[in-house]
């Protein structure tokens, strides 16, 4: 039979250009998409960031190791807390400081809250893209009681700056460990109510089976992380691989995919809402006694009552917090797996309290480049699958 | 003064003039109260959707949010009618009309109970299925007049998608047709009431399930909303109509889904009557007037509209086409051909 594109047409046919973005419902946020389409089919797609550029690696040369914390909370706002455990364990590793066992413990608890608070918004809007209105809702009403907890923990539902250099903030409360051991207990089951509507959803498998499928050679080659990788069937985790905070003290299993198209990203994405419930299980199960912050009078600030009451205290918050902490000179780089992927901060330290060079290894700034490559010979409706597939935020992306 | 008339103008002229005036009572009834019911059915949408994701609904605007369809009704009203400045403009305007208007005559041929139809003409089924495929004309009109790519795409889409979901509801329908052995909606109702069954929904699943799944695409309802998926066409071919014009497509689209379920209630659940053996059962049900029976199955299938809303994702393009031709199609084509078979056997029995 004789392939429709090879019959000469009489008439001339165009490539429609569809700009797709900044403002779209379904490209979470500001991503532009130039398609061109020939009729419902994706010819060429071509991705433009930036529109959300607020130069965070710029403004943190500008400002000391302690006060650059709460830019980390504005890259992937969907998860603050993982952007600031990410900082703070690179300008530890920098400083070469040891945190307390304690607040190790609370730090991989919290940024699993992190993971399971985006991983559901993931989830949520994914499912609404694809169509289904229920279990976005739902969803989000799981993360409402999350943003809660974080309000109990700190006070603020989103942009946290929870977690300190060498330690964290404050102590956790009983009355939030208790909180969140209940919706420890009850989030199984509602993870079983998500899946019934989806899973096994013929129309969700119609519509997520077979697409955007990218082999695991070539989505190491793009350099894709987190669970857009483990899709493929690479079992890369970074807490697996170079374990940091409590990791190397709980137990989880890494989900992987096999056929690396959406269906086995969410497969893997709803393999790791349960996992992060695990970890945070344990963590209060586990959670040790003992200090919060390290003694580390060079690099953390002295506690705020003797700064009140004594002379050497308040002359040494002075210094630290107008100078900054002094630092060797120095370049390192640390890697955290954020829920997008592996998020890296790279310090180049010239030997002052401000870095010399703060860099940003974003994941959805990789996972959006590349989109081309899952979008383009699809239709018009797997890009808004891809979209939501590699779950990016662009926040994260544009910087 | 009867007799005046009948001197100036001709002799029967008053029995016409009646008869007119009855048929203009009729429409007026029949438009106030389905357009009431259109208004109240985005408010029975809006609150079973709630109910099914954890949130409340209307509330505010009158007791339980009753009059909150009357309160959206006027803010669209008093917006402010944005024409896009490159539009093809008579054809844009008349695109609302003409969606709004093909589906409000298609009003004009339902009986709501025994003897209440507007015009009782023979070809009632054929007079539906022509007035919802127009309805596709004001559709794509509107996504060629808009000027915008997205609402293009929508358009193309809806008219590729009407049209071929058409010929399955009509298919599905020739199985009815063969039973009643009538096109007038009136018979096809009494046919049934005749029949053991009561309605033809039990001989003629397979029509019904046809019907059913037709139904949702031929109304642009999940999990076949693709003219107008917000995901990807923002909304489709009214993306950009606003105020008025966008609320007569709403209201059509509204008025097609209540349409779509009187079919499916006159054609395969009996319209005003209920099954014998039930009344012979309990005999006070033969009581009830017939709207009320009408009316509680016309809202139980809505509400498996909205049911379907909320449960299911959207199927893609290439889907949905291929559910209507491969699937829908050949089982209403099968349908047709077992029916007949039936029929003529049991003909040649008797």
């Amino acid at each position: 039979m004789e392939h429709i594109e090879d019959i000469e047409k009489p008439f001339r046919t165009q490539e429609l250009t569809i700009s797709m973005g900044p403002q779209h419902p379904a490209t979470h946020g500001v991503l532009r998409l130039v398609l061109n389409l020939s009729g419902e089919n994706v010819v060429k797609c071509t991705p433009y960031v930036g529109y959300l550029h607020r130069g965070i690696e710029k403004l943190g040369e500008n400002r000391t190791y302690f006060s650059a914390l709460p830019l980390s909370d504005r890259l992937d706002y969907i998860a603050s807390m993982n952007n600031n455990v990410g900082y703070v364990n690179a300008v530890e590793k920098l400083f070469g400081i040891e945190v307390p066992e304690r607040a190790k413990f609370i730090r991989t608890m919290v940024a699993e809250m992190g993971r399971i608070s985006s991983h559901i918004v993931w989830l949520g809007t994914h499912i609404l893209d694809i169509g289904a209105t229920t279990p976005f809702l739902h969803s989000m009403a799981q993360r409402e009681r999350l943003l809660d907890l974080f309000e109990i923990l700190c006070g603020a539902r989103l942009t946290v700056s929870y977690p300190r250099i060498g330690g964290v903030r404050n102590d956790v409360s009983q009355e939030f460990l208790d909180k969140l051991y209940e919706f420890v207990l009850e989030f199984p089951s509602n993870m079983d109510n998500y899946e019934t509507l989806v899973t096994e959803n013929r129309i969700w498998k119609h519509r997520t089976v077979g697409i955007g499928v990218i082999s695991a050679e070539e989505a190491i080659n793009w350099g894709l992380t987190g669970g857009t990788l483990r899709g493929s069937g690479v079992d890369y985790d970074v807490r697996k691989y170079a374990p940091y905070d409590a990791y190397d003290k709980v137990e989880f299993d890494i989900p992987v995919g096999k056929n690396g198209d959406c269906y086995d990203r969410y497969l893997v994405r709803v393999g790791e809402l349960r996992q992060a419930n695990r970890i945070i299980k344990q963590c209060i199960e586990n959670l040790p006694a003992g200090p919060i912050m390290s003694d580390v009078p060079k690099l953390t600030l002295p506690p705020k009552d003797m700064v009140m009451k004594d002379m050497e205290h308040l002359i040494h918050q002075f210094i630290l917090i107008t100078k900054g902490p002094s630092v060797p000179e120095g370049e390192v780089y640390m890697g955290t797996e954020a829920p997008k992927g592996e998020l890296g901060f790279y310090f180049v330290s010239d030997g002052t309290g401000k870095p010399y060079r703060m860099r940003v290894r974003a994941p959805s700034f990789v996972h959006a480049s590349v989109l081309p490559r899952l979008c383009e010979g699809g239709l018009v409706a797997d890009v808004i699958a891809n979209i939501g597939t590699i779950d990016i935020v662009l926040g994260e992306c544009d910087r | 003064m009867e007799k005046f008339f009948e001197t100036i103008v001709a002799p029967g002229a008053v029995d016409f003039m009646l008869y007119i005036g009855v048929i203009l009572l009729k429409v007026i009834v029949v438009v106030v109260i389905a357009l009431l019911h259109v208004a109240f059915a985005t408010y029975f949408e809006r609150k079973v959707m709630a109910r099914m994701q954890l949130r409340i609904g209307p509330r505010e605007v009158g007791p339980f949010g009753l009059l909150q369809p009357f309160a959206d009704g006027i803010k669209l009203f008093f917006k402010e009618d944005i024409i896009p400045a490159n539009a093809d403009k008579p054809i844009f305007y008349l695109a609302p009309i003409i969606f709004f208007a093909s589906a409000l005559t298609s009003l004009s041929v339902l009986p709501f109970f025994s003897g209440f139809v507007v015009a009782d003409i023979n070809i009632g089924l054929l007079f539906l299925l022509a007035m919802s495929s127009l309805g596709a004309y004001g559709i794509m009109m509107a996504g060629w007049a808009s000027d915008s790519k997205f609402a293009f795409l929508g358009g193309l889409r809806s008219a590729s998608q009407i049209i071929s979901y058409e010929i399955a509801i009509g298919l599905s329908l020739v199985g009815v047709i063969i039973m009643a052995g009538s096109l007038n909606l009136s018979d096809i109702v009494i046919a049934q009431h005749n029949y053991p069954t009561g309605m033809f929904a039990i001989p003629q699943f397979l029509g019904f399930a046809v019907f059913l799944v037709a139904a949702l695409a031929e109304t642009n309802r999940l999990p076949f909303d693709l003219p107008e998926a917000e995901s990807e066409l923002v909304a489709g071919y009214f993306t950009e109509y606003s105020g008025f014009r966008f609320a007569m497509f709403f209201l059509g689209e509204y008025t097609g889904m209540l349409i779509m379920s009187s079919i499916a209630t006159l054609c395969f659940l009996g319209g005003w009557t209920i099954p014998a053996f039930i009344t012979n059962f309990l005999p006070f049900l033969s009581y009830v007037p017939g709207i009320v029976w009408f009316l509680a199955k016309v809202y139980f299938l809505m509400f498996c509209y909205y049911w379907v809303r909320s449960t299911f994702p959207r199927y893609r393009y290439d889907q949905l086409m291929a559910i209507g031709w491969k699937v829908l199609i050949p089982l209403a084509l099968a349908n047709i051909v077992l029916t007949g078979l039936v029929k003529s056997l049991s003909k040649g029995l008797q």
